[in-house]
């Protein structure tokens, strides 16, 4: 599905503060499997992601996506692929306050021209399916945190991706919490969708709900 | 066509969502800028309607008016002035004018006081502006009098008051016949104020004038054409008002655009880093904004129009009264005719639209292009 | 009815009223003509040369007839003392007598 060939990402590069993060990654990611990646933080995890959410460019190597060179193309594919294919899921949850939950999840469908009534429709059975359709209406601040982290899915899915990328999904949570979002987790595999995922709870990187787990230091891959 | 509009009404309903959010701000700044469209197109729209209205009826006014200058100063025109201009070709007719001021100190106002004949006004009788009728509590056949410049007291009747339609142009008119105003003003027998000439064709006024500064180097012949020049230059940008008001305006805008420049909120900053993680493009993000910008500044123009229009044409232009009026006492009630061009509210919209829907997004315009990968890595 | 139809309905009502009012009303009606001939019938029988506006001093009361002078009558650099006389510009040049004597003449002007 995903291949990275030799990715490597330097910020500021050629300044005085210049920084790699990522030092020449190689990997395949399988279709309808969720991939942990595990590291401390600094490693390179989250730049891992954004590389292969579209969210920023690799400085060397290329990313395949569906045996398409991807690494090349100018902003508005990229934008393009990113809306059609991924959906985020932040650590901060990243919702935009004085939005309803369901004003937020259709966030990522407006630019795509859907009718308002159609994504609203969808933004309601996700919600559903999320145990959260009777908050729909309300609006994100009032929700709690883990009533936001599944506004914030709710919002990943809208447009319908094939994979699903998710920054520390239960950095925010408690142990409860995370255990509903394995649940999701497992929705989503059965559901047929690839899921990327970064995490250093050992609740979710030993679940039975993570099918592979790569482990990351100093912006290297370690160990399956 | 249909996702495109489906899209625009999105992105409206976002701009919206976000104005909704910070209201009274969003309001207050509504209100501010529609009364800056307020007063400048009022402005606008009097001073046009004002010089249009000028133009049209002074366009009546006599071909040239003769003054005698003495020392820089308009003088009398003495006896036999008149036949020395002789028979000058083109010249119709050739009347001597008589008209002076009056200061009335029972209201401290300034009257023009002109000489009829006395088959239009009989001796002791006169025909008064209905501003001075109004000022003085005056209606016909009422008698009023005046205490002249020699001192002596003179008591006329009134007539009839001027129509009030014709108030801007005879506010403080009094009509008197020619023995009561040599009388009044002891003006002394065969000289007059000026001299009238009318002028059949309109090609010939120039020369007419011509002729008359040579054979009368003392005189000032001021020609129709000056007068109807004055006037629609009347209210010229670089006069006090205008400029006034424009200084103000542009101020008011620079302050509306720097708040906006400058008041990119991180909040703001951080709302659009959400967008562009979650798939919107940098045009979308800047499309939304002049949305943002549109809605604002066209609510404002429209509304600021409209009160604008009613302001001038239905209130008399009351907020510019008390500016125009000075120190004068009598001040004409006026409606005027609804004058507007089309050039003019091109340029109101391009002079207050265009700015703010700019200033909205220049700051975007840095915002929108940062990688959209930053949400990530805060 | 969501907020952007909502605004856009608004917006374009206000349009419509804007062009209603700035097209429908402009120009005289038959009473406006009225007038305005009924004015300048006035102005041709009097031989009026100004508005009636400013009414508190000579060169603003008729400003096409003041002579060039008066707005300076009491020194060249006199504050302007009535507040009219920043709304009125000095009457238009002559467009003769000064004019074919500007930098022909021998003397100073």
């Amino acid at each position: 599905m995903i291949e990275l060939a030799n990715i490597r990402k330097a910020f500021n590069q050629g300044r005085h503060n210049e920084y790699w993060a990522l030092h020449g990654i190689d990997l395949s990611v399988e279709a309808g499997k969720v991939t942990a990646f595990r590291g401390p933080s600094g490693s390179g995890k989250t730049t891992l992601l954004t590389i292969v959410g579209c969210l920023s460019r690799p400085t060397e190597g290329r990313v395949r996506f569906k045996g398409e060179d991807i690494s090349g193309l100018p902003e508005r594919f990229l934008t393009d692929i990113r809306r059609q294919s991924f959906g985020f899921v932040f650590q901060q949850f990243n919702l935009i306050k004085g939005l309803s939950a369901v004003d937020n999840i259709i966030l990522p469908g407006m630019p795509t021209g859907r009718s308002r009534r159609n994504l609203v429709e969808r933004a309601d059975e996700l919600l559903d399916q999320l145990k959260l359709g009777h908050r729909s209406r309300a609006r994100v601040e009032w929700l709690s945190g883990g009533e936001q982290q599944r506004v914030a899915i709710a919002r990943a899915l809208i447009n319908d991706p094939q994979v699903i990328i998710a920054d520390e999904p239960t950095a925010n949570l408690d142990t409860a919490l995370s255990r509903e979002f394995l649940a999701i987790l497992e929705g989503f595999t059965a559901a047929g969708k690839t899921v990327l995922l970064t995490s250093h709870d050992p609740l979710v990187v030993e679940s039975s709900a993570v099918h592979r787990v790569i482990g990351m230091r100093d912006g290297r891959l370690t160990a399956d | 066509m249909r996702p495109w509009l489906e899209k625009q009404l999105h992105l409206i309903d976002f701009t919206l969502a976000s104005l909704a959010r910070r209201k009274t701000k969003n309001v207050g700044l509504l209100l501010a800028y529609t009364l800056i469209v307020f007063v400048l197109a009022s402005l606008s729209l009097f001073t046009h309607a004002l010089r249009s209205e000028a133009s049209y009826v002074l366009a009546g006014s006599p071909e040239v008016i003769l003054q005698r200058m003495v020392a820089g100063r308009h003088d009398l025109i003495p006896p036999g002035y008149l036949d020395k201009i002789g028979r000058i070709r083109g010249v119709q007719k050739k009347e001597g004018r008589l008209w002076g001021y009056y200061y009335d100190p029972v209201v401290n106002a300034n009257y023009t006081f002109m000489a009829r004949p006395a088959s239009e006004v009989a001796d002791g009788t006169i025909m008064v502006g209905s501003a001075l009728a109004r000022e003085r509590g005056l209606a016909p056949n009422n008698t009023i009098s005046f205490r002249s410049y020699a001192g002596k007291l003179f008591g006329f009747t009134v007539a009839a008051v001027l129509s009030p339609d014709s108030e801007l142009l005879s506010a403080d008119l009094v009509l008197l016949s020619e023995s009561d105003f040599r009388r009044f003003f002891e003006y002394p027998e065969g000289h007059y104020t000026d001299i009238a000439l009318s002028v059949a064709n309109p090609q010939e006024v120039r020369t007419v004038a011509a002729k008359l500064s040579a054979a009368l180097p003392d005189s000032r012949p001021i020609l129709r054409e000056e007068v109807l020049r004055t006037y629609q230059s009347l209210f010229d940008w670089r006069e006090g008002i205008v400029l006034t008001v424009l200084a103000g305006a542009i101020l008011a805008f620079a302050i509306l655009a720097w708040e906006k420049a400058s008041g990119l909120s991180a909040e703001e900053r951080r709302e659009i880093g959400i967008l562009k993680a979650i798939g919107w493009e940098t045009g979308d993000v800047i499309r939304m904004k002049v949305w943002e910008g549109l809605v604002i500044s066209l609510t404002a123009f429209l509304l600021g129009g409209i009160a604008a229009y009613v302001h001038v044409f239905h209130f008399g232009a009351a907020v510019f009264a008390p500016v125009l009026k000075g120190w004068s006492v009598l001040y004409p009630r006026f409606t005027l005719v609804p004058a507007v061009d089309g050039l003019q509210i091109a340029t109101l919209f391009f002079f207050t639209v265009v700015p703010y829907t700019a200033a909205v997004l220049v700051p975007i315009w840095r915002a929108a292009i940062t990688d959209p990968d930053a949400v990530m890595r805060a | 009815m969501r907020p952007s139809a909502l605004v856009l309905a608004l917006l374009a009502g206000l349009a419509l009223a804007f062009a209603f009012i700035f097209g429908h009303f402009s120009g005289s009606t038959a009473t406006d003509a009225e007038r305005l001939a009924a004015n300048r019938a006035l102005v041709e029988h009097y031989g009026l040369t100004d508005l009636a506006l400013f009414t508190e001093a000579r060169y603003t009361r008729h400003p096409s007839q003041a002579d060039l002078h008066s707005a300076f009558q009491d020194h060249p650099a006199a504050l302007e003392h009535f507040p009219t006389g920043s709304l009125v510009s000095p009457r238009s040049l002559p467009l003769f007598r000064d004019a074919p004597l500007a930098g022909k003449t021998t003397s100073p002007d």
